[in-house]
Order: structure tokens, then C-alpha cells, then sequence
């Protein structure tokens, strides 16, 4: 008999908790101290902070479910086996849509425009390339498409885990697996089309690029794509690892994680293709308006981080998980997720740190906070959802093909 | 030239030949090879095989690519011939850095196929004996070498009682040759039973 149900484990609930309440603390401490304060870089610094952890978390926790329909799409039945995991994390992003909407209102009703540049509507009319954005970048066309994505988001992500609770109700016909197959199908492709055009283009435009109001890249979107999916797929393999060495996922064997290995290996390459590609087209054309971006990211006071960002997001990945033994290892495996999750939650700081706070940038008490914050989060409200469903879709179509997988 | 005898069985169902291979290795015969006609995932797992050591080959191949492409173009733009491009330093990294990607992975990817056509016995003007012309349409073929010590006529019974639909005694070539086809194929032909093991 396998353990379909996940039941909370103490250890477990002690560090959501934990993190939770030092999030917490964190967080009231910042509103105090910083949100409150007379002194306008600390404002900018507490909004700054909300900003990147509230999109960075909320990309990350849908990039699972984009997993899961990318692979449905391509009729991959290898990851049916542990399905409910990323179903699971995609079940935090109705809450962290709102946690970044209302993020969204207070800097935009709240006017930062040390934050979003373009909301301040006196620069934007002595401002020639701000007028010419402004059909795009203004507040009504930036909430109206903000919630058009938050709710398709949600709705389509509830969709796709609705019809994957009806896996669990009892054996299907030829003919009903068939028709169930196809249902999927068609809603995972409406979230994947909807997804290019949210987090594929337009998104991080709105979001992050808007940061640098006068200055634009062809590449953001997709840079932003592939460092919050990889760092999905981090996240997707740290909860396989905790719910197997809790003696859950018993159908989950190695040739399954070896190959979330694969994808957490590849799609950092695939990142750095993208961060260097963006880099150097700047650096070769040396354009003013376009190296501005880099200045203070690569020759300012953001130059570690530069670098930092590449160690953790390329050069440890590719050398670490490059042989098959490594991927196939809890304890590899774990410390490389853990890395790249921090790694790209640090490329997110050095997106939106220099176009906010520039100079006065402070990596400390309260950055680390809002982390702790949302990673309490999202262990409280992942855990709960997989407490949900069994952790087997049972009747799964294609449960078979992913027991007998072999890579 | 290494001639050997060779028991040949021919199994058309992978799910018989899995069991075959299982019950032909504990019954301690030394298999040859088995030929399918695609890549039978988990049979070098079945026949013992260790892994490849291609991926370390490719990976060594690709740090020579690399190794390659930047002291070369380095040696170019910095000692041999300096130019300036658009105002950029000599030792300009980002702008090289496509080239050495492009060299790292054709040097492995070249070095790699080189390797593989080596590890498998595959060359031009090379011949290696076939089993069985149907290894490469529907039959799964599984070759079983023999010793002198080997009863051949109990190895043949075994393989069919493990399923193979077809079995036969070659007598052949183990490794590869030099030659023509056309001047090759009978060489094999009317040969004495004497077998060297």
C-alpha cells in the first residue's frame, strides 16, 4: 500500500512557522522603520524590496504550473509520477497574485515615482521618449493588464489542478482517458499561450523593465522567463526530495529527479545564453542609452553582484550537475536547488535594487526578512495544498509510462 | 585476424529478450553483443555493461575546444596581429566568448562522434560481420560466444528454449577489418571448424 496522503511533518511545520514569524517581524519592523520613514531612500528601499520578492516569488511559483503544462503539451508522461508537486506550488500563486497587486497599488496610487518613473505624469510630459511609451506605460493599461494576467493566471492554473483531481476518481475507459487527455490539452494550452504573452513579453515589461523607464532590451522578458523557471524547477525538485525522504512519492524513483536535473542544468544554460546575450550586444554597440543599464550593474557599486550572479547561476550548475551521478544525488541535488533558487532571487535583487535605490543599496535585516517571509510562505501554503489531494494521481492516463521511465 | 564461433539467436519480441538475456548471463554464457533494431532502453543495465565513458571524452574534447579558441584568437588579437575594433580593449572577453562556445562545442561534438564510431568498430572502408540482415528491420539478435570448452549444440537448444525464433552457428570475424565488401563476402564461406579461442 502506498502513502498517498501527505501528512505535515513537526519539523516541517516548525520552520513555516519560524520563517513565517521572522518574516513577519521583518516585515511590521520595515513599515516602521523604513515604509514610515522621513528618509526617502528608506521608502524607496521598503517598496524596492516588496517589489522584487512579490514578483520574483509569484513568477516562480507559476512557472510550475507552466511545467506542468509545457510537458502536457508535449505529451510527456514521465513527470505524472510526482505531478501533484508542482500542481501543489502553483496552488501559491492566487495568493501571492494578490500579495503583488496590492504591492502594485500602493506604488502606483502611491505615486513612488522613485520606483516607477513613468507614474509621475509631470516628467512624462517633458519627457520625449516617456510620451512616446505612454500609451503603454500608464497606470490604467498597467492595472487593467495586471489583473487581466493575475486572474487568467489563477483561473487557468485552477482549471488545469481540477482536472487533475479527476485522475483520482476512478479508472477511466479508452475513451475517457482519451477525452481527459485532450481536456488537458486544450487548457494547458491556453496557459501556455497566455503565459507567452504575460511572462513571455509583456509582463516583465510592465513589472521590471518599466524600473529603467527610458531604457528597454529585446531579451528582458525572456531573461526574467528563464530565471524564475529554472528556479521553479528548483523549487519543484526540493519538494520531491523532502516528500521522498519522508518515505512519500514512492513511484518517484532517481530517473525522474535525474531528469528534473536535466532541466534545472539545461534551463541555466539557457539562462546565461540570455544574460549574456543581453550583455553583450550592449557592450558592443556601447550605445549611452543603452550601457546606462550596465554601468552601475557592471563598473558601479552592483559589480559583485554581477559576478556573484553568474558563479551561482551558470558556473556552479553547469560544473556541478554536469555528470549523471550528481543529478541523481539527494544531497547534490538539494544544494544545488537551494543555490539556484537564492541565485536568481539575487539576479531579481540586482534587476530591481539599481534602478530603485542605486547607490544606497543594503543587502541586510530587512532584504533577508521578506525572504524568510515568503519562503515561510510558500512552505505554508505548498504544504497545505499538498495535504489537498493524494499524492498519486491514481488513475492518471499516463501514470504507467512515468512508473516504468527509464532515462 | 581474430576468427571466432558465434551462437546466434534471433528474438522477435523485446519483452522475450529481456528474460533471455537475464537467464543466458546466469547460466554464465559470455554474450557478444545483442543487435536491435533501435536503442532498447535498460538492456546495457540487463547485459551488465559499464557505463560509457563517451560524456568524459566529450567533456575533455570540449575543454580543448575552449582551451583552443582562446589562446588562439588571444595570441591573434593581443601578440600577433593587434587591431582596434570600434575603441574596445585588446583582450576584449565578451566579444570572443561566441567563438570559444562554437569551438568548445564542435570540438566535442566532432570528437565525440570520432570516439563513438571508434568504441563501436565503425569507420569508412571497414567491414564488420553481420549477424543477421534483420537486426536492422525486426529482429532483436542476440550473439553468444563460444570457447572451445562450449557444447555449442546445448547453447543452441538453450537459446531456443529461451524464446529465440531463429538459431544458427556463425563462425566470423569478432572485431572489424580493412577491405571491400565485394571482395570480403565469401571470406568467411567454407571455412573448417577450427576455432580459436
Amino acid at each position: 500500500m502506498i502513502k498517498q496522503q501527505f501528512e505535515i511533518p513537526a519539523g516541517y511545520k516548525k520552520w513555516t512557522y519560524g520563517l513565517l514569524a521572522v518574516g513577519i517581524v521583518a516585515f511590521i519592523a520595515g513599515f516602521i522603520f523604513l515604509g514610515m520613514s522621513k528618509n526617502e531612500h528608506d521608502q524607496t528601499r521598503f517598496w524596492a524590496v516588496l517589489l522584487q520578492n512579490s514578483v520574483y516569488f509569484l513568477l516562480v511559483c507559476n512557472a510550475a504550473m507552466f511545467f506542468i503544462c509545457a510537458i502536457t503539451l508535449a505529451h510527456g508522461g514521465w513527470s505524472v509520477a510526482f505531478r501533484r508537486v508542482p500542481e501543489a506550488i502553483s496552488a501559491v500563486v492566487p495568493v501571492f497574485a494578490i500579495l503583488a497587486f496590492l504591492v502594485f497599488l500602493g506604488l502606483i496610487l502611491g505615486h513612488r515615482h522613485d520606483i516607477y518613473h513613468w507614474v509621475d505624469k509631470e516628467a512624462v510630459a517633458h519627457d520625449k521618449i516617456l510620451t512616446w511609451k505612454k500609451g503603454f506605460l500608464n497606470p490604467t493599461f498597467f492595472f487593467i493588464w495586471t489583473i487581466i494576467t493575475l486572474c487568467v493566471w489563477t483561473f487557468t492554473g485552477m482549471k488545469m489542478r481540477k482536472l487533475s483531481r479527476k485522475a483520482d476518481e476512478g479508472p477511466m475507459s479508452a475513451e475517457d482517458a482519451k477525452r481527459y487527455t485532450w481536456n488537458n490539452t486544450v487548457w494547458a494550452a491556453i496557459f501556455v499561450v497566455f503565459f507567452a504573452l504575460t511572462v513571455g513579453s509583456t509582463i516583465p515589461w510592465l513589472w521590471l523593465m518599466s524600473l529603467d523607464a527610458h531604457w528597454y532590451s529585446t531579451m528582458y522578458s525572456w531573461y526574467t522567463f528563464a530565471s524564475t523557471f529554472v528556479a521553479g524547477i528548483a523549487l519543484i525538485a526540493l519538494f520531491i526530495i523532502f516528500l521522498k525522504n519522508h518515505g512519500y512519492l514512492e513511484y518517484t524513483t532517481r530517473e525522474q529527479l535525474h531528469d528534473v536535473g536535466k532541466f534545472i542544468f539545461a534551463f541555466s544554460i539557457f539562462w546565461t545564453y540570455l544574460w549574456f546575450s543581453q550583455f553583450m550586444l550592449i557592450w558592443y554597440a556601447n550605445i549611452p542609452e543603452e550601457t546606462i543599464y550596465f554601468k552601475i550593474r557592471f563598473q558601479g557599486p552592483y559589480r559583485g553582484f554581477f559576478f556573484l550572479n553568474f558563479i551561482i547561476n551558470f558556473c556552479a550548475p553547469i560544473l556541478i550537475l554536469m555528470t549523471k551521478g550528481s543529478k541523481r544525488n539527494y544531497a547534490v541535488m538539494t544544494f544545488m536547488s537551494v543555490a539556484v533558487i537564492l541565485g536568481h532571487w539575487l539576479d531579481f535583487y540586482q534587476m530591481v535594487m539599481p534602478s530603485t535605490v542605486g547607490e544606497n543599496h543594503n543587502l541586510g535585516w530587512f532584504e533577508w526578512g521578506i525572504l524568510a517571509l515568503y519562503i515561510g510562505m510558500i512552505m505554508f501554503f505548498t504544504g497545505r495544498a499538498l495535504t489537498k489531494a493524494p499524492l498519486v494521481a491514481k488513475y492518471h492516463p499516463y501514470l504507467k509510462e512515468s512508473i516504468i521511465h527509464h532515462t | 585476424m581474430d576468427i571466432r564461433k558465434f551462437v546466434v539467436g534471433s528474438f522477435d519480441d523485446e519483452a522475450v529478450l529481456f528474460p533471455a538475456v537475464k537467464k543466458v548471463r546466469k547460466a554464465g554464457y559470455k554474450i557478444h553483443d545483442v543487435y536491435t533494431p533501435f536503442p532498447v532502453h535498460g538492456l546495457d543495465g540487463a547485459l551488465g555493461l559499464r557505463d560509457t565513458s563517451l560524456h568524459t571524452a566529450g567533456f575533455v574534447y570540449g575543454l580543448t575546444g575552449l582551451t583552443t579558441a582562446l589562446s588562439f584568437i588571444s595570441w591573434i588579437l593581443t601578440r600577433d596581429w593587434i587591431q582596434n575594433y570600434g575603441g574596445k580593449p585588446h583582450f576584449s572577453l565578451p566579444a570572443w566568448i561566441p567563438i570559444m562556445f562554437e569551438l568548445t562545442v564542435l570540438f566535442s561534438a566532432v570528437g565525440m562522434v570520432l570516439t563513438f564510431c571508434y568504441l563501436c568498430q565503425l569507420a569508412p572502408f571497414v567491414k564488420k560481420h553481420v549477424f543477421h540482415p534483420r537486426a536492422t528491420d525486426d529482429l532483436f539478435v542476440m550473439v553468444i560466444e563460444c570457447t572451445s570448452k562450449t557444447n555449442v549444440k546445448e547453447t543452441e537448444d538453450f537459446l531456443a528454449a529461451a524464446g529465440a525464433k531463429e538459431v544458427n552457428v556463425q563462425i566470423a570475424e569478432a572485431g572489424w577489418w580493412l577491405g571491400r565488401y565485394d571482395q570480403d563476402r565469401h571470406l568467411f564461406d567454407n571455412k573448417s571448424e577450427t576455432v580459436t579461442a
